[in-house]
């Protein structure tokens, strides 16, 4: 096992002793079933989103619908309460000074906890996903529902096209993450972290519905989280899929890349 | 590289801002010490101890462990190299041998075999499995020494171990470091607890306000505290006559049946003999020490002004 492999382990142990991981994640998996069972108790539907008056039709699109929703603060809070809290967490604990005259480079040790930070996210997101589609099969059956274009999409090819969705709502949440893991190693401070990448969060959906952005809109972050509808359509809309990949690789990369620059170099002082 | 001294620190200073928390130390430990790193709180010591475990970068000066330079060789220099500063701290929230199967995997493969036997060596295998979150002051001092011995250093870095135990704590903690140096770790041993050092080491630094004030062995910072000597004797006006007319016994004075006067070693053995050639009936002839409270306290100016200081700098 390399050096950042037996990191990475170890901050998942880290992760999966500590209460927070378990209410993010329990959260992420109750939304679903909360909003299941809402619309059994009533007769209406989210008609005004994408997908939203087709809810009903399938379990699959359960936790489509859902992603809309949980985009503007569900799932980035839920990403900001680890991602902000990983390297905050060991300062206010003082557990940096235990590990870093340890044998791993502190880059390594970088490493292993924004792939922590990461998987946190995809875990999350694809609970989520499994959850809603099961939560909506029990309570609406598992069949083939009507695509964003108005065709049919088999119940087998769904559940395909709603992980896909899944893999590429997750990047613009990785950038979120990666702003979470930057604010983590410069503030030092767990709650700063996490309510200002919340913010940050917030801020990028806020830019979006000011009037005259409309030119920078498709590069901000927040609207990468809609660029899985592509795949709902027919034929399938590459366009914001592959834009949603390289810019959210620019929204993980560069402040993933400054955190890395200022843990390697940061004083590690003080409790 | 290997016969290269355990720590050689040279200019060593950490600026923050206007506040300068160590001011220049040149110190070097020598292989096999216990040194002592005394000073009052706030003077530097655990600054000096977080340059040189790579924790925090000098803003001038370097520090060399084993011939190499952590700001330059990163934990390559931390290989023979263990301890911790301001206490150690683990993961509440995993027990005691979770968190040292996590240390052992921050080190190399082998570390992790030796979990057991360093638990048994500072006596914690029974709370092992126990949380550390629950840990007592003195259990969390002792995991931090398990997970220093895990590395198998040749140097170990303690800031404080004893601080905060109870006096049976600390002398289990003392007979430890006694042990430790026994097996041949070379020990650099941070501390405010005079009686600590005195019992422990044999080299000393003293810190105040940021730099070295003495460095040097202990048992000759003892002996320049030899402030005089007193003697008592049957016939204690002969005695004075004897003492005055010996070169090298100077400022002699009679208290009642006490001499006092000031000589040096070899003066104070020559008067002896002189006066029982002399025949004069001795009683007592003892020097006058000053203890390494006493030495400390004039070398640090007695004030604990330091604090503020380095309070910045943590």
């Amino acid at each position: 096992m390399t050096a950042v492999a037996r990191v990475y382990r170890w901050e998942l142990v880290k992760l999966l002793a500590q209460k927070r991981t378990y209410l993010g994640l329990g959260a992420a998996m109750l939304v679903p079933v909360i909003f299941v069972v809402v619309l059994q108790l009533q007769s209406g539907g989210p008609n005004d989103v994408p997908l939203g008056r087709y809810i009903r039709d399938s379990g699959i699109v359960t936790p489509l619908v859902v992603l809309l929703f949980m985009s503007i603060w569900g799932f980035p809070l839920i990403t900001a309460l680890v991602a902000g809290d990983i390297v905050a967490s060991e300062t206010n604990n003082a557990t940096l000074k235990t590990i870093l005259p340890r044998s791993r480079e502190r880059g390594q040790v970088f490493a292993g906890k924004a792939l922590a930070a990461f998987t946190y996210t995809l875990v999350i997101v694809v609970s989520m996903g499994v959850v809603g589609v099961v939560a909506g099969s029990i309570a609406w059956g598992f069949h083939s529902f009507t695509s964003l274009s108005g065709t049919p999409v088999s119940a087998g090819r769904g559940l395909g096209l709603m992980f896909a969705s899944l893999g590429v709502y997750v990047l613009p949440l990785a950038g979120i993450a990666a702003f979470g893991l930057l604010l983590s190693t410069v503030t030092r401070n767990s709650a700063a972290s996490v309510v200002g990448t919340l913010m940050f969060a917030l801020f990028m959906q806020l830019i979006g519905v000011l009037p005259g952005t409309e030119s920078i809109r498709p590069y901000l972050l927040g609207t990468q989280f809609d660029a899985w509808h592509g795949f709902l359509r027919t034929p399938a809309d590459w366009t914001p899929v592959v834009r949603a990949i390289w810019l959210s690789a620019i929204y993980i990369f560069v402040p993933l890349f400054a955190a890395y620059v200022v843990f390697l170099r940061r004083d590690v002082a003080g409790e | 590289m290997t016969d290269a001294a355990p720590v050689v620190a040279r200019g060593l200073v950490k600026r923050y801002g206007d506040i300068v928390a160590v001011a220049g130390v040149d110190l070097t430990v020598e292989p096999g010490d216990i040194f002592g790193y005394l000073g009052p709180n706030g003077a530097g010591k655990t600054t000096s101890l977080r340059m040189m475990l790579g924790l925090i970068r000098p803003t001038q000066g370097r520090v060399q462990l084993f011939g190499r330079d952590p700001m330059v060789d990163g934990v390559k220099a931390l290989q023979s190299v263990a301890g911790f500063v301001e206490g150690p701290r683990f993961y509440p929230y995993l027990s005691g041998r979770r968190n040292l199967r996590l240390l052992a995997d921050y080190d190399e493969p082998s570390s992790r075999s030796r979990i057991e036997e360093v638990l048994e060596t500072v006596e914690l295998r029974d709370r092992a499995k126990d949380h550390v979150g629950g840990y007592s002051h003195g259990m969390r001092q002792r995991l931090g020494i398990a997970a220093a011995l895990l590395r198998q250093p040749r140097l170990l870095l303690l800031d404080e171990p004893a601080t905060g135990l109870d006096p049976a704590g600390m002398r289990d903690m003392r007979d430890l470091v006694r042990r430790l140096a026994g097996d041949g770790i070379t020990i650099l041993l941070s501390s405010h607890l005079m009686y600590e050092v005195e019992e422990l080491c044999n080299r000393v630094a003293i810190i105040r306000n940021g730099s070295i004030v003495y460095e040097g062995m202990l048992r000759e910072l003892l002996a320049t505290a030899t402030a005089g000597y007193r003697l008592r004797s049957r016939e204690p006006e002969r005695a004075r006559t004897v003492c005055l007319t010996q070169p090298g016994i100077e400022n002699v004075s009679l208290d009642g049946d006490e001499l006092r006067f000031s000589a040096d070693e070899d003066s104070v053995a020559a008067l002896s003999i002189a006066l029982g050639q002399a025949r004069v009936p001795i009683t007592q002839l003892m020097a006058e020490t000053a203890s390494l409270e006493d030495l400390f306290l004039g070398l640090t100016g007695g004030d604990s002004s330091d604090h503020d200081r380095e309070a910045v700098a943590s």
